[in-house]
């Protein structure tokens, strides 16, 4: 059983109701949350040093978002992860598709595929360093890697997830394989797609970072390290709730359109939504 | 005083114009050891009736006392059985430990706990298969045991949401055989819910019948007909045909505004 | 039938098999120091991990996860089974999960060294099990969600305390979703284990995997590689072993129970 991946949980985002009862709680939460940061640290329960209070990081992070150095490290990093999201769609999606369709051909490939997946995308950070160097290519590589596993499990679920009785109905209508394909088997398959791109979208913005952060390469994550190795720990907590916030910004995006895509589904999960 | 009763009993959802009112003002009483059975046109909150008389849902209007006493919560002299016993069931154990998980809060000994869940089990013909899991029993079965459950409680009153619904019709006659006989051998007061006429004149003393939406007490029809009942005489005695008769007209009349 | 059988059999056990040979060629062929033969990567595996690296790193590394992965699963459990039965608390807790949750874990390497001011275990383990509560504090929440609102009433009817309530139907019946998101954490562990020794650390199956790129032993780099993935195949294949045997009930339930 192909178990989903393990970089990002199963579900996907908590609908937040946005009536004036539905807000009023989680606002009030994280502004009690910032405030017990700022108290914890201006009191220096955990020194100053370490933890720079919630209003020194904002600080910190609204200086940092008044630079163009900023930005464009910013941009690099949705740079990398857009292509790294974008390649491995364009790859994983028609694999996927034919995988799934064929019943050979996935358990020919069964065996590499439970392999290769559980290996942390991480480790192949060395093997770039010697190979495509520490430059975008290795950025873009270890995303589109590291997004890809997620994409091509939930299209090969998806595409065998189709109804037979749809299928069955295709054909007693006279539908060849490839209209059977477009018009009965996509469709079916794109909720568990949108789960994949859900995914996906989380994975391969971890791995532009992490590329980032590991090699040097231009972005958020090589901005993280400089600033930490300089002690400017300030602006490490910045960069860290920048990242969080794009992080956030995609979550929400992709689970949106997830839920979307699901909402006719038969219901491919139980539970919340 | 009798050891149920029903006051005004109302249950309303939502408010004003859009309110749904799935219980109107429902109004009788159940002596001890009596069997009744509660019947009406689909839809007209029987269901919903029930839940409030064991206490699971807050009523709107009204009162249910038992043994004189006030319900707000579940109270402890009621069992319920619902129509679904698959989903009641724990799937992940035993019978035995089914049928086990409302005596452990009781102030009872192992020992004690033990006799009780066999006994129950037992009365209703189970005790081959008290390690079973319950679903690798066929659905009467399933049913079986969910009563065993009730039984090994030893409630006053037992509550049961049209239990035999989903199951085929004759494991339907056997389980209304053993409902009788439970009632006979542990003396309980029995409220049974049920959409099937000839099911609810075969078992009861008392057939209170219902209207529709907003529920109240159509008629409460007397069922004098002999102890023991059989499946075969009983069901062709012509006092059965004339009873069963008088409750399908006054469903009849329910279900004409419906249907129009 | 059978033919086709026998062909899917054949194709899974040929194809990795061809893959190997293929990359021992390539690699034969290619004559690059960087990538070394496949045969030379086995034997420099055998020297430096059967077992001569076993105590001194593999060790390391494996109580790190041991330990993340265990912390990980016991908050993630209790404050999942508390989340998913407050509809109070969990609107309460939803803007930090949800924060939390999409953040990329390396963001927090270098502010986990400030804050706990080590790159020893204590700093790994915490790094660890704070990513890995996520897959199953989100499972634990929609199973205890989604619990059958009629195990509930019957639970209710019976007058269970709540106590029981939760230990007898709550968890078991959560039980199912739970594992799931226990073998996403277990997978998770690796992963942040290997991020985080690779980081910074002074032992471990990551820090060999620095160690031998920074000094040039491409042969021991590969080795590591091997090693770490191998470690995610079996310990994703020994959960699944534990998991076949909590979870028999399941699998008789469902094939038993029309959904």
């Amino acid at each position: 059983m192909l178990a989903p991946d393990a970089l990002a949980p199963a579900a996907p985002a908590t609908r937040v109701r946005l009536s004036t009862r539905g807000i009023a709680l989680p606002t009030l939460s994280v502004a009690a949350s910032l405030a017990l940061w700022e108290l914890i640290s201006r009191t220096n329960t955990i020194s100053q040093h370490d933890l720079p209070a919630m209003s020194t990081s904002f600080r910190a992070l609204w200086h940092l978002m008044e630079t163009g150095a900023f930005w464009l490290a910013f941009l690099r990093t949705v740079r990398g992860w857009a292509l790294g999201l974008l390649i491995a769609a364009a790859l994983a999606v028609p694999i996927g598709i034919v995988l799934g369709s064929f019943e050979l051909a996935a358990r020919a490939f069964r065996v590499p595929i439970e392999f290769l997946r559980p290996i942390p995308s991480a480790v192949l950070i060395p093997v770039l360093f010697l190979t495509l160097g520490t430059n975008i290519r290795s950025e873009i590589f270890l995303a589109t890697f590291g997004a890809f596993w997620p994409l091509l499990v939930q299209t090969m679920y998806g595409v065998r997830d189709v109804d037979p009785v749809a299928l069955d109905t295709g054909r007693s209508f006279g539908l060849s394989r490839l209209e059977r394909l477009v018009r009965i088997t996509l469709p079916s398959s794109v909720p568990y797609i949108a789960t994949g791109v859900r995914i996906a979208s989380t994975v391969s913005l971890i791995l532009a970072f992490t590329a980032e952060l590991f090699m040097g390469i231009p972005g958020l994550g090589q901005k993280v390290n400089v600033v930490s190795s300089f002690g400017e720990t300030d602006k490490v907590f910045a960069y860290a709730i920048a990242v969080g916030f794009l992080g956030l910004a995609i979550h929400l995006v992709f689970s949106g359109l997830e839920r979307r895509a699901l909402r006719w589904h038969p219901s491919q999960r139980r539970g919340t939504a | 005083m009798s050891i149920l009763e029903i006051k005004e009993l109302g249950k309303t959802y939502g408010t004003g114009p859009r309110a749904t009112h799935a219980v109107g003002r429902v109004t009788f009483d159940v002596e001890e050891r009596e069997f009744v059975c509660v019947v009406g046109p689909s839809g007209c909150g029987k269901t919903t009736l029930l839940k409030g008389i064991g206490g699971l849902l807050e009523p709107t209007r009204g009162e249910v006392l038992v043994n004189g006493q006030r319900v707000t919560e579940p109270p402890p002299e009621t069992a319920l059985v619902f129509q679904e016993y698959g989903r009641s069931l724990m799937p992940w154990t035993s019978v035995r430990s089914n049928v086990l998980l409302p005596l452990r809060h009781k102030k009872l000994d192992r020992a004690e706990r033990g006799r009780l869940v066999e006994e129950a089990v037992e009365a209703v013909g189970l005790t081959r298969f008290l390690d079973h899991y319950p679903w690798q029993l066929s659905g009467g079965m399933q049913q079986r045991v969910a009563i065993a459950r009730a039984l090994a409680y030893q409630p006053a009153i037992l509550l049961m949401d049209e239990p035999f619904a989903s199951v085929d019709a004759q494991t339907r006659g056997d389980l209304e055989d053993l409902i009788l006989r439970v009632r006979e051998e542990f003396g309980i007061t029995i409220l049974f819910v049920t959409h099937d006429i000839d099911e609810s004149v075969y078992l009861a003393d008392r057939v209170i019948v219902l209207t529709h939406s907003p529920t109240e007490v159509k008629e409460i029809v007397p069922v004098p007909l002999p102890q023991p009942r059989d499946q075969i005489a009983t069901k062709a005695s012509p006092e059965f045909v004339e009873l069963r008769a008088h409750v399908q007209r006054l469903i009849r009349v329910e279900r004409v505004p419906a249907s129009v | 039938m059978t033919r086709r059988r026998t062909l899917a059999v054949g194709l899974e056990i040929l194809v990795p098999v061809l893959l190997l040979f293929g990359w021992q060629l390539y690699t034969v062929h290619a004559h690059s120091f960087k990538f070394p033969r496949l045969s030379t990567i086995l034997v420099d595996f055998k020297k430096e991990w059967l077992f001569a690296h076993v105590g001194s790193d593999l060790v390391p590394s494996l109580e790190r996860i041991g330990a993340g992965f265990a912390i990980a699963t016991l908050v993630g459990i209790a404050l999942g089974v508390l989340l998913g039965m407050s509809t109070v608390l969990r609107r309460i807790a939803t803007p930090h999960i949800e924060y939390w949750r999409a953040m990329p874990p390396p963001a927090l390497l270098p502010i986990s060294i400030i804050l706990l001011h080590s790159i020893q275990n204590r700093q790994k383990v915490a790094f660890i099990a704070f990513f890995c509560v996520f897959p199953v504090l989100l499972n634990t929440i929609d199973a205890v969600r989604g619990i059958d609102p009629t195990l509930i009433d019957t639970a209710r009817s019976y007058r269970v305390p709540w106590q029981q309530r939760v230990w007898r139907i709550v968890l078991p019946s959560a039980l199912p979703q739970i594992v799931a998101g226990m073998r996403n954490s277990l997978a998770l562990a690796v992963i942040m284990m290997v991020l985080s020794e690779y980081f910074s650390s002074s032992s471990g199956v990551g820090y060999q995997l620095l160690i031998s790129k920074n000094t040039f032993q491409f042969g021991p780099m590969w080795a590591a590689i091997v090693l770490i993935g191998l470690l995610g195949y079996l310990l994703n294949a020994l959960f699944l072993l534990i998991e076949r045997r909590l979870l028999a009930w399941h699998r008789g339930w469902r094939a038993a129970t029309p959904q």
